[in-house]
């Protein structure tokens, strides 16, 4: 089944059948949900009410788009700042993981490894619980002792943003670590030669070798914040993140307005991948 | 030098171990201590298994946790049989730009938030919906159909959102395999299928696992899509979870199920790295 073995021209036909059907199964509810952002109706569904703007611009009601739509925006904004404080310190603390584990042999060294790549197998909302349960034994622990009532310790941002972190994290080391690897020490130990300290020689040696895996890492980690649920549902407090003041509004009927916000969401995500990629073939 | 080189190491080292230790291993703890406990009366508290007791003696949890799992295999399998045909097309079939650019398509549903594909789902499928809509202007229904609500629906749904986590190993896999290889296959006197069991599969193993052990854990730890493509009378364990935690407020039996939910997918993770013979390390890094 390979190309150069001669197959049969109804397999051929069938098998691309398959490849197509699946590619269309895809992009099926991604399509749906693009062109629905411009129907001139009520609902995200036919019929077809006729094309129109205003789910994006539009400031009367019912039809208030989603440049005038306070909640949806302020959403946004929450989501940004959450994915930005988890791409700074996840891929910080991925990119210190990578240098530990690629440098140093010590003791426990491959438990350690393996207890890092754990997150991945946990699922979502059980770090989501089990970050919430201990965060709230501190704050009552600190209760008990000093009578002192920790906001920061109750579901909210910060929460959030550390439960994020604890699993993006993995993915942050693991795709640094893969570029670490691919270094050649020996220009390393060249800069050491010509009188560098060991510091001056990770900086303008190693670190710039890493960039593109490091730049790399902050776009995965900034798009997984942004379209992380399970985890954050369970640590949410006031301030809402764009995925969960969606499926909130979602649970009470679903407008065009939401099929607006899906659009951006995939252009804005796409462009980034993009740019993602194509920073990292440039290098 | 050396003890320059001692203080970088345990700089380097500080992360790693708060990170693990706050965020990861003392939370987990903690979530089984609570599990154990039983409210006596107001602020008194003992240990015991009785939390344990009833997830394991009612009924409904029983048949919730037991339908997670076994629906979340079936996901498993089904997202493998859809995802290898077209993994094989794109590593061995096509070549050159055509390869390239049906690798990105694949990626790009991944780069969209799971609830926005969710969604889609529901605009295609529900009553009103272009599905329904379609099968009337077609003939072959007479009136509005509903197609959500029902474990094929929330099936469809499972298998779409993990779908690349199958396709992109078993592409990675398989185009390490050499063409030659299944030449030499065919040239033994090897049928399309024999040479498909003999050479492809085993070849394709380790990224079958790793696609496995990813899907299955994202359908089991799932909450948006059994909610929102799932019928009302069936439940998800995850929802469980997020009922007794938010709603109920009753954190003593939501740690407990979330507890059986971690042993559950470690057990399997396990058994499937076992049945294999790889490692996590393998496996994941």
């Amino acid at each position: 089944m390979i190309p150069t073995i001669p197959q049969s021209r109804a397999f051929r036909a069938v098998y691309g059948g398959y490849v197509i059907l699946f590619f269309i199964y895809l992009a099926l509810p991604l399509t749906v949900v693009a062109v629905f952002a411009f129907n001139d109706s009520q609902f995200p569904s036919l019929p077809w009410e006729g094309f129109t703007w205003n789910w994006f611009f539009g400031d009367e009601r019912p039809q208030i788009g989603v440049f005038h739509e306070r909640g949806i925006l302020r959403a946004v904004g929450t989501s940004a700042f959450v994915a930005a404080c988890v791409a700074a310190l996840s891929v910080f603390v991925g990119t210190t993981n990578a240098f530990l584990f690629n440098r140093y042999e010590f003791r426990g060294k491959g438990l350690l490894y393996v207890l890092m790549l754990l997150p991945l197998v946990i699922p979502g909302i059980v770090l989501g619980i089990s970050i919430l349960v201990f965060s709230s034994t501190l704050a009552n622990g600190i209760w008990d002792i000093a009578q002192m009532d920790i906001e920061a310790l109750r579901p909210g941002l910060l929460l959030v943003i550390l439960g994020q972190f604890s699993f993006i994290t993995t993915i942050a080391t693991l795709v640094i670590s893969a570029r670490l690897q691919k270094f050649d020490r020996t220009l390393e130990e060249a800069a050491l030669n010509l009188g560098a300290d060991h510091l001056t020689a990770v900086r303008t040696i190693t670190l710039p070798f890493l960039a593109p895996a490091i730049i790399g890492a902050v776009v995965v980690a900034f798009l997984m914040s942004f379209e992380n649920f399970n985890t954050t549902l369970m640590l949410v407090g006031s301030d809402a993140p764009l995925t969960i003041a969606m499926f909130d509004r979602l649970k009470e009927g679903s407008t065009p307005l939401l099929n607006a916000v899906s659009l951006l969401l995939m252009l804005g995500s796409s462009l980034l991948a993009l740019m993602a990629v194509l920073f990292q073939r440039r290098t | 030098m050396r003890n320059q080189s001692r203080i970088a190491f345990l700089l380097l080292l500080t992360p790693l171990v708060l990170w693990l230790g706050l965020l990861i291993i003392i939370p987990h703890i903690d979530m089984l201590l609570l599990s154990l406990r039983e409210r006596i009366s107001f602020g008194v508290y003992e240990r015991s298994f009785v939390q344990y007791e009833k997830a394991l003696t009612e009924p409904l949890y029983l048949r919730t946790f037991a339908r997670t799992a076994v629906m979340s295999v079936l996901a498993t399998v089904i997202t493998l049989l859809i995802a290898f045909p077209v993994a094989y097309y794109i590593a061995k079939m096509a070549k050159g730009r055509l390869q390239q650019i049906l690798f990105m398509l694949c990626l790009i549903p991944f780069y969209v938030s799971e609830l926005v594909r969710t969604f889609g789902w529901m605009i295609l499928l529900r009553e009103t919906g272009i599905i329904s809509n379609l099968l009337q202007w077609v003939g072959l229904a007479d009136q509005p159909v509903e197609l959500l609500y029902t474990d094929a629906t929330m099936m469809v749904g499972l298998v779409y959102t993990s779908m690349l986590f199958m396709v992109v190993p078993l592409v990675t896999t398989l185009e390490s395999l050499d063409d030659s290889v299944i030449e030499a296959g065919y040239d033994l006197g090897g049928s399309g299928l024999s040479v498909l069991r003999e050479i492809i599969i085993p070849h394709a193993m380790p990224g079958i696992v790793a696609g496995c052990i990813v899907v299955f854990m994202l359908s089991l730890g799932n909450y948006l899509t059994p909610t929102m493509l799932g019928g009302k009378d069936s439940l998800w364990f995850t929802e469980m979870i997020y009922n007794q935690f938010i709603v109920r407020s009753n954190w003593e039996l939501g740690a407990a199920f979330g507890f059986m939910l971690l042993v559950l997918s470690s057990v399997i993770v396990w058994g499937m790295l076992r049945l294999t013979g790889r490692t996590l390390k393998e496996t994941m890094g």
